[in-house]
């Protein structure tokens, strides 16, 4: 299966949500990916992974695989993290080039912009930040590699 | 029950938030204002913005005379002996920290004990901890129970000759409780320690006289008292503010300057270093006027009542359970529900237009001594009213309903 690019995922999410008549129904849908995301093993559960704000915590891990990044990540607070599966599904498994130059747009599209700075170090801002340092850090080794 | 017309003195309460009726219940975090104070705002950058204390002119004498009419209900508010005992600052945090860095700085030496409680607000840790790491000096904790008071007989063992300082809130941001301040006082007086009282959630529910409890300084913010933001007081004992050293140089501090020496200004200005909050400080008199105006008494009844109906309504919902059930709180309740983060909840109440603060409140010694991460907390204002409580518990429900 050919594998689809960011934007293009980006757009089925947002296509998805045009579905939801209310905020409930959007909430839901968030509530949802938050119990079905994938769980972080315990042994990655550790201060180096956390991203620790005013509210909830988020542990995010990234894999380098075959010139992908991979993604993995958990929370205390099942809305963030639903909001932290949709970063996952759009980012993860692209290249570290991709995931760099992803502009995410989509979570203004959907309605989600209130969560972007929820606070000041755990918003969905500082997650993508987060994700993106990873893409770079991965980006820098490659080159290294090929030098 | 009493205070419904309150509300259309307070324009922000008929804003609509995600296309519901705002009920607002994060008055702790800081309350709403009224017209008055809005209009003293813009009042004053409108007819007389001028800086204070040095001008010649009309504006600056008006400016002046408004400035010093706070001190003047400030004074009253606390029930303080003298006007040149009441500084003001930023707020709560910077009072807190200029008696850190000027009493403290002066009186505390190494091998001192400075006793907190268990319930404090960072703003009333962080500057301790600074100052007894440079000193040498150790920090204190009085322990809370399980009810969310403070353990009293476990305060008194705390104390002894080498205790300099108590510094110990009012009443409790994240439990409600309200702390036996005279009893604190009294036992830290009779080892010689002096006394800090953190206002800053007390002075807009209880009655302060700063001369009957006897604390040696009392602090409190303006936005917290239905004032602007930006600017608190300071409450110090006459002797004690004039054997402080001073805080931060120039401006309003200043008496003479050479290059070789300085002469410092009287009370209270030697502690109001630069052009201060002119417009704010001038407002907080508006603020203060308007307390007054509808009466403590009846502002306390009010809230007690909403707390009271808060609590029984709240107990009616399964697994969600009240920390802090001390027998004397103030307006505000903190729950947290089983198996849901305080912070979800949050979010979905918002999408119904109520506002809570969730969170560990900037209290998060006492959340680990409760073994959670945050509560969900509602608290009360003179505005509030039963059937905001009924869109609250209406919204948890639902909110319970979908998150599990």
């Amino acid at each position: 299966m050919e594998q689809r690019s960011i934007p293009e995922i980006e757009r089925e999410i947002v296509e998805d949500f045009a579905l939801f008549d209310s905020w409930e129904d959007k909430y839901e849908y968030i509530i949802d990916l938050g119990k079905k995301l994938a769980e972080l093993a315990d042994q990655y559960k550790i201060e180096e992974n956390k991203i620790k704000g005013c509210q909830s915590t988020v542990w995010l891990k990234a894999f380098y695989n075959d010139g992908k990044v991979h993604f993995k990540a958990d929370s205390d607070a099942v809305i963030v993290k639903g909001l932290i599966s949709m970063l996952i599904k759009v980012l993860s498994g692209h290249t570290p080039e991709e995931i760099l130059n992803a502009r995410m747009d989509f979570i203004g599209e959907i309605g989600m912009m209130t969560h972007l700075a929820q606070t000041r170090s755990n918003g969905l801002l500082a997650m993508i930040k987060q994700m993106k340092n990873y893409a770079l850090a991965y980006k820098i080794m490659q080159g290294t590699k090929n030098e | 029950m009493v205070l419904t017309d309150i509300r259309q003195q307070f324009p922000i309460l008929s804003r609509m938030v995600k296309g519901k009726p705002l009920v607002y219940f994060d008055n702790a975090a800081t309350s709403q204002k009224p017209q008055q104070v809005i209009d003293a705002l813009t009042h004053y950058y409108s007819f007389y913005n001028a800086n204070i204390h040095r001008g010649i002119h009309t504006l600056a004498e008006e400016a002046t005379m408004a400035y010093e009419a706070t001190r003047e209900a400030v004074r009253d508010f606390v029930g303080a002996d003298a006007t040149e005992e009441i500084i003001f600052t930023k707020g709560t945090t910077e009072a807190i920290n200029l008696v850190a860095y000027t009493w403290g700085r002066q009186n505390i030496t190494a091998g001192d004990e400075i006793i907190i409680s268990g319930m404090e607000h960072h703003s009333n840790i962080v500057p301790w901890q600074i100052l007894c790491e440079e000193k040498k000096a150790f920090l204190k904790v009085i322990p809370v129970t399980d009810e969310g008071e403070l353990s009293i007989e476990a305060y008194k063992e705390l104390l002894g000759s080498k205790t300099k300082l108590v510094a110990v809130v009012h009443v409790s941001n994240s439990l409600g409780t309200i702390n036996h301040v005279n009893e604190i006082i009294t036992a830290a007086h009779l080892v010689g320690a002096k006394v800090l009282i953190d206002g800053a959630q007390s002075a807009v529910h209880l009655d302060i006289d700063v001369q009957k409890m006897d604390c040696d300084f009392f602090a409190f913010s303006g936005h917290k008292v239905y004032g602007p933001t930006g600017v608190g007081v300071l409450y110090g004992k006459r002797e004690l503010l004039e054997d402080m050293p001073v805080f931060q140089g120039g401006g309003e501090m200043i008496k003479d300057v050479t290059f070789e020496q300085t002469t410092y200004n009287d009370l209270p200005y030697k502690y109001e270093a630069g052009t201060p909050n002119i417009a704010d400080t001038i407002a907080l008199k508006t603020a203060l006027d308007f307390i007054t105006a509808v009466g403590k008494d009846k502002i306390r009844v009010h809230e007690a009542n909403l707390l009271a109906y808060a609590t029984a309504h709240l107990k009616t919902i399964p697994d969600l359970s009240i920390i802090g059930e001390a027998k004397d709180k103030a307006g505000l309740v903190s729950f947290v529900v089983k198996g849901i983060h305080p912070q979800d909840i949050g979010v979905l109440l918002d999408n119904m237009g109520i506002a809570v603060r969730t969170g560990h409140h900037c209290t998060q010694p006492l959340m680990k001594r409760f073994g959670i991460p945050g509560t969900v907390r509602a608290s009360f204002a003179m505005y509030n009213q039963p059937e905001e409580i009924d869109v609250l518990i209406t919204g948890l429900h639902k909110t319970i309903k979908m998150l599990t």
